[in-house]
């Protein structure tokens, strides 16, 4: 016979196993709040990562070792990944990691490069028809961003030179002033007014002409990613980046200095020239020294960007400090 | 509220502070910090120095707002864990990015004002850090204890500062923290003058006696 109070005992919850009960629900709770914090964490601050393919150049010509003309830095090389993940290109996102993201999917097919102007042979080219007009040569530059970062990039390309003889400038022609595409539809950070659009950049005609100033295709021998300026684009290895114009579809001989985007946004902050110089700060930081990609630790910034020995004549007898 | 759930409750706040450093610091093991680690890390502590800050201050509104007064409990957790990223933040700095090279360090601060702003925002908050315990509180004295903590105030303006002034161009996230710390600010305010105005009210013409 079973004793009646033996039943209501068993139905009386053991508080061992109520307070586990109470401590599984806690965990899980903690567990999950975690697991979503974590989640918010990675979706609003992740660096980017990914793999970048696009087509290889053909007849890339190796570099020249011989350094006397700057066309092969020394120094090892910045990985692709992080040349191709981390951008200035505001239009596309002004964060540097998420410009890839943004570009993926850029076209460039039927790409124009109007070049015009003061010119004797105005041509509009094809792409293909301007890339072909020099095969491309591989050069090594050294690159410094004007907020303080650097890298070395295996460059493909041709000196500027080269076109602008094809085009045949006339002697009114003293500088050249270079053009973005402007399509919002395609480069959806024009769609915000961070910056004037379409972004403008534009060089003296000696700079112009000097065999350091590229126009560049490619990176380690493959067509440019988007993110990097696709499909053609300028590099000035003893100049800030942000004169490296990207994405150019004008190119336009002038008489007098053209507009530049950065200099138009903040004229106390860019100037015209903007050439790496470590003795003269940016309003806001130093360019003494900089964070080279790759590296641990900063280190020392030099005279223009270490193409003095090139370029530093183009700018004799000229105040630094007030032609920044 | 029971202790019991109150307890859980502060290990809830005190773990998912922990898990976005928690997180960066996995990312910096595995190398997974992108092409610029060292600034990624600066950058990334900075924010939650100043996410934090605007959720210590976001504490005592709801609370006065909702009713809810146990919330506050979670004031001194978040409060902390802001100082401990801003204190971080530095940290990296310092010796990440300038080798812990004291002399580099003061000559960056010299040029870059924004630095000295930075560091003006992490000092104030060293007294509040200290100043944090129950200890502490019963030391001051609660009046004394609360005048000193509106330094919390000067940390939030400092830093929000210190992110707008470094921003190259593009502005707009340091401006959605400005606009939400003058949010949080603009009510203390407002909440200022309504305690205020009816007790003045009622000094100035005092209640008849009652016969």
């Amino acid at each position: 016979m079973k004793e009646p109070n033996k039943i209501s005992a068993r139905e009386i919850t053991d508080p061992a196993v109520y307070f586990n009960r109470r401590n599984f629900i806690r965990t899980g709770i903690l567990a999950a709040s975690a697991v979503a914090t974590g989640a918010v964490y990675r979706q609003l601050n992740h660096p980017a990562a990914g793999k970048i393919k696009t087509a290889r150049l053909e007849n890339v010509v190796a570099a020249a070792t011989n350094d006397a003309n700057g066309f092969h830095v020394a120094e090892p090389a910045t990985s692709f990944e992080n040349i191709s993940h981390y951008n200035n290109f505001y239009e596309f996102s002004t964060d540097k990691e998420g410009v890839a993201a943004a570009a993926a999917n850029f076209q460039t097919k039927g790409w124009l490069v109007s070049v015009e102007g003061l010119v004797r042979n105005p041509k509009v080219f094809d792409l293909d028809d301007l890339l072909k007009l020099s095969a491309p040569e591989e050069r090594v530059y050294r690159m410094r961003c004007v907020e303080g970062w650097s890298m070395v990039i295996p460059w493909a390309g041709f000196s500027l030179s080269k076109l602008l003889n094809v085009v045949a400038p006339t002697s009114d022609a003293k500088f050249v002033a270079f053009e973005t595409l402007l399509d919002p539809k395609r480069m959806p950070g024009q769609r915000s007014d961070v910056l004037n659009w379409p972004y403008v950049e534009g060089l003296r005609m000696d700079e112009a002409m000097h065999p350091l100033t590229l126009l560049a295709s490619g990176i380690y021998g493959n067509a440019l990613p988007p993110q990097d300026g696709a499909p053609i684009r300028l590099v000035i290895p003893w100049k800030y980046g942000f004169k490296g114009i990207k994405s150019i579809v004008k190119i336009k001989l002038v008489a007098t200095p053209p507009p530049t985007t950065w200099n138009l946004a903040a004229p106390h902050e860019y100037g015209f020239y903007a050439n790496v110089n470590p003795q003269v700060d940016h309003p806001r930081w130093s360019q003494a020294t900089e964070q080279r990609i790759g590296e641990s630790g900063r280190r020392p910034t030099l005279m223009f960007n270490g193409y003095a020995e090139q370029v530093g004549r183009l700018y004799a007898g000229m105040d630094l400090r007030a032609n920044f | 509220m029971k202790d019991a759930d109150l307890r859980f409750a502060k290990l809830l706040v005190l773990v998912n502070c922990a898990v976005p450093a928690l997180l960066l610091a996995w990312d910096a093991w595995h190398h997974q910090l992108g092409a610029n680690p060292v600034n990624f890390a600066i950058l990334t502590t900075g924010l939650m120095a100043l996410i934090f800050l605007l959720l210590t201050l976001t504490v005592t509104p709801l609370r006065k707002i909702t009713g809810l007064n146990w919330i506050i409990f979670s004031r001194r957790t978040l409060g902390l864990y802001a100082f401990f990223y801003a204190l971080l933040h530095f940290l990296i700095f310092f010796f990440k990015d300038q080798q812990g090279s004291v002399s580099g360090t003061l000559s960056e601060m010299v040029k870059r004002k924004y630095l000295i702003v930075g560091s003006l925002a992490l000092f104030v908050m060293v007294p509040l850090a200290v100043t944090s315990t129950n200890a502490m509180i019963k030391k001051l004295g609660g009046k004394r204890w609360r005048a000193l903590h509106r330094l919390a105030y000067v940390a939030a303006i400092a830093g929000v500062m210190h992110y707008y002034m470094q921003t190259k161009k593009d502005v707009r996230q340091p401006l959605a923290f400005a606009m939400v710390l003058a949010i949080l600010l603009g009510w203390r305010l407002m909440d200022y003058w309504r305690t205020k105005q009816p007790a003045a009210t009622a000094s100035a013409v005092p209640a008849k006696p009652k016969i």
